[in-house]
């Protein structure tokens, strides 16, 4: 099925953005400036752009502490990310959260998640929320090959199956859990633990959005039609390392290299909207200009944002005291 | 009004709750039991001790969902349902089982609203079993609360009766913060009068079990019944005893024990807890700071021993507190003076 003009259109600037905040974030960092850990997802925008590309706002996902992608291709405001990734209070948790907490249910986006393997059961909570509300919504569960091995996502596997949930599970699988290979880490592959638990297995290409985005429509179509949950294995690779800071002294001289080279999302994107005259890049390259200047507006802002102040300290533990 | 148990208090609750409102859901353990056995009888058990029985009959397997023996899976989904328009109320049969769990009680349902600057409402409810005195040994036998008290985000509930555990439930399910409620596992059998229609009792207001003059006595859930035992045989003593049961352990109702320590100068702390960072600590640390003047003698604590909880009857019954171990606290410091300040 054809991709409509306007979601490819979206969808570019979707995957723009998350390269550019995350670029930004990698010199920002660099400067001391910015508080905490940052994990940064260039490399794999087309993964979270492709499968958010076919939610709404009423389709719930959950991220991971490498969340920066999955809010921006929800729909999270990009001014009140970057705030809240500075600590201020015009972040989108007032300063609460940072980066590894960044949440805004209005749009369905069940936060990042500084627990590896957080967000799968939750996710199956999302899942039995629409189920149970009628609502046809669809959870989406983010997580990488290193959550891959933790109990709480095989028993939510187990547990979305048990219960035929309308939930997809995609295994973002960059290769490393921190420092170490999947192919140490991982026992088996993603494959033979889908059949395990009984549901449907697809894979794809994450540095190709189009390939992400068919795939990841065929899963959600499956899961939101009633017939109960998927795993997507997108196959991918990060750029930078597994947080700011990070020498990458596990991966050979030329694999980050050749990943940008190779399989930039961004780059085989435009060669293919012009190859196939989806669009015209005099659009694409508009839509660059006008990111980079949302981003620099962002950090910009951040900068100037005012912090939280003392009675925010106590604020929001509870609804009611 | 009728007698109810225990038990029957806190499933009147539940089915209260869901006939009130569609949002209710409960998920455990066998909280119905049955699905996928050979006799094909369902709502097999309601419940390993038949809290839940017949919940499933009234309200279907899509509002009464049994689980997989996967406690993470499952106590993390009551949260994200909890976040996503659901009202769960999850049974994690033995409170003990909350290490194959914990992170998601923890580290996602307690922080989501202060993590995401108060955008988020989780409304959940975890009932499980607490509690020595039932030969269950170290692995389903703890008293788990202060570890709960002690994450901010939570609101815990340790009900002293069926009365006290009907209304806590309901107001519990009613609350839009995520609540740990504790039921002492010896106490399901355990009747009194209860109100037939819904009714609640709001958190963080202790209840003052019996008023008297000359010491008081903070009991916490099965232990508030030890502490009245305790207070009647010390009367006919002429020892007058307060005994205060605080219902919440979060929120604390500091208040009402500050004002009853102030009016006797005696402090007698119940808790059956591990002692080290327990309820007992913690209350005493309250008091010693805040009303460190009225007190007339120490602070005693009636607590277990620090061990993990014996299996065998006599060393249960060495472990526990009883009334006869709150009665000789109270006398131990009724003869005690302060000592003179320097």
């Amino acid at each position: 099925m054809q991709i409509s003009t306007e979601t490819l259109l979206q969808s570019y600037r979707a995957m723009r953005t998350i390269r550019v905040f995350e670029e930004r974030l990698h010199r920002e960092f660099a400067t001391g400036e910015i508080p905490g850990f940052v994990h940064l997802y260039c490399g794999e925008e087309a993964s979270a752009v492709g499968v958010c590309a076919n939610l709404t706002d009423q389709d719930t996902i959950a991220s991971t502490h490498r969340g920066h992608g999955h809010c921006i291709a929800k729909g999270v405001d990009v001014g009140g990310m970057m705030a809240e990734i500075y600590g201020r209070k015009s972040g989108v948790c007032r300063g609460k959260g940072g980066s590894m907490h960044i949440a805004d249910l209005s749009k369905g986006m069940l936060g990042a998640n500084g627990i590896v393997g957080g967000g799968p059961p939750l996710i199956c909570g999302a899942a039995l929320s629409h189920k149970v509300l009628k609502d046809n919504g669809v959870a989406v569960a983010f997580f990488g090959d290193g959550a891959s091995n933790e109990g709480t996502t095989l028993e939510s596997l187990n547990l979305a199956s048990v219960w035929q949930l309308p939930a997809v599970f995609v295994v973002e699988d960059n290769g490393y859990g921190e420092a170490t290979g999947a192919s140490y880490a991982c026992a088996g592959n993603q494959k033979d633990r889908a059949a395990g638990f009984g549901m449907p297995y697809m894979e794809c290409d994450g540095s190709d959005f189009f390939a992400v985005h068919d795939t990841a429509r065929d899963a959600i179509d499956h899961a939101r039609s009633g017939k109960g949950p998927v795993m997507l294995h997108v196959h991918l690779q990060r750029w930078y390392g597994h947080f700011e800071g990070d020498a990458m002294s596990y991966r050979a001289a030329n694999e980050v290299a050749d990943a940008k080279k190779n399989h930039d999302c961004l780059e085989s994107f435009r060669t293919r909207v012009e190859q196939e005259k989806l669009l015209d890049l005099n659009a694409l390259d508009e839509i660059d200009a006008s990111v980079a200047d949302e981003v620099e507006s962002a950090v910009q802002a951040a900068k100037q944002a005012p912090w939280p102040e003392e009675a925010d300290l106590m604020a929001d533990v509870y609804v009611k005291i | 009004m009728s007698k109810k148990s225990f038990r029957q208090a806190i499933n009147e609750a539940l089915r209260q709750e869901m006939r009130r409102d569609p949002t209710v859901v409960l998920m455990g353990e066998d909280v119905a039991g049955g699905q996928g056995g050979s006799s094909g009888v369902k709502d097999a058990w309601g419940g390993v001790l038949g809290v839940t029985k017949g919940l499933q009959t009234e309200f279907g397997e899509s509002r009464v969902l049994d689980t997989p023996i996967s406690e993470a899976s499952y106590i993390g989904a009551a949260a994200g349902a909890a976040a996503t328009g659901l009202r769960p109320v999850a049974e994690l049969m033995f409170v003990d089982f909350v290490g194959c769990c914990l992170d998601q009680i923890m580290n996602q349902a307690a922080k989501f609203r202060y993590m995401f600057g108060g955008k988020a409402r989780t409304p959940l409810v975890i009932r499980a079993m607490y509690g020595a005195g039932f030969n269950a040994a170290a692995q389903h036998s703890q008293a788990l609360y202060p570890l709960f008290t002690h994450i901010p985000g939570l609101k815990v509930v340790v009900p002293s009766s069926p009365y006290e555990a009907k209304g806590l439930l309901i107001e519990a399910i009613r609350d839009d913060d995520p609540v740990i409620f504790l039921e002492n596992k010896v106490m399901y059998d355990d009747e009194e009068e209860v109100p037939d229609e819904a009714y609640t009792i709001p958190f963080g207001e202790a209840n003052l079990t019996r008023e008297g003059n000359d010491v008081t006595i903070v009991a916490i859930g099965r232990m508030v019944g030890m502490a009245n035992e305790a207070a009647d045989r010390l009367a006919k003593q002429g020892i007058s005893c307060t005994v205060l049961d605080p219902r919440t352990t979060s929120p604390l109702d500091e208040q009402t024990i500050l004002e009853c320590v102030e009016d006797t100068g005696r402090l007698v702390i119940v808790d059956e807890s591990s002692p080290r960072c327990n309820m007992a600590c913690d209350i005493s640390a309250l008091v010693a700071e805040q009303a460190f003047g009225a007190l007339k003698a120490p602070i005693r604590r009636v607590v277990p021993p620090h061990t993990p909880v014996p299996f065998s009857t006599p060393l249960e019954k060495l472990y526990m507190p009883s009334a006869e171990k709150i009665e000789a606290a109270v006398k131990s410091i009724m003869m005690q003076k302060t000592p003179e300040v320097a």
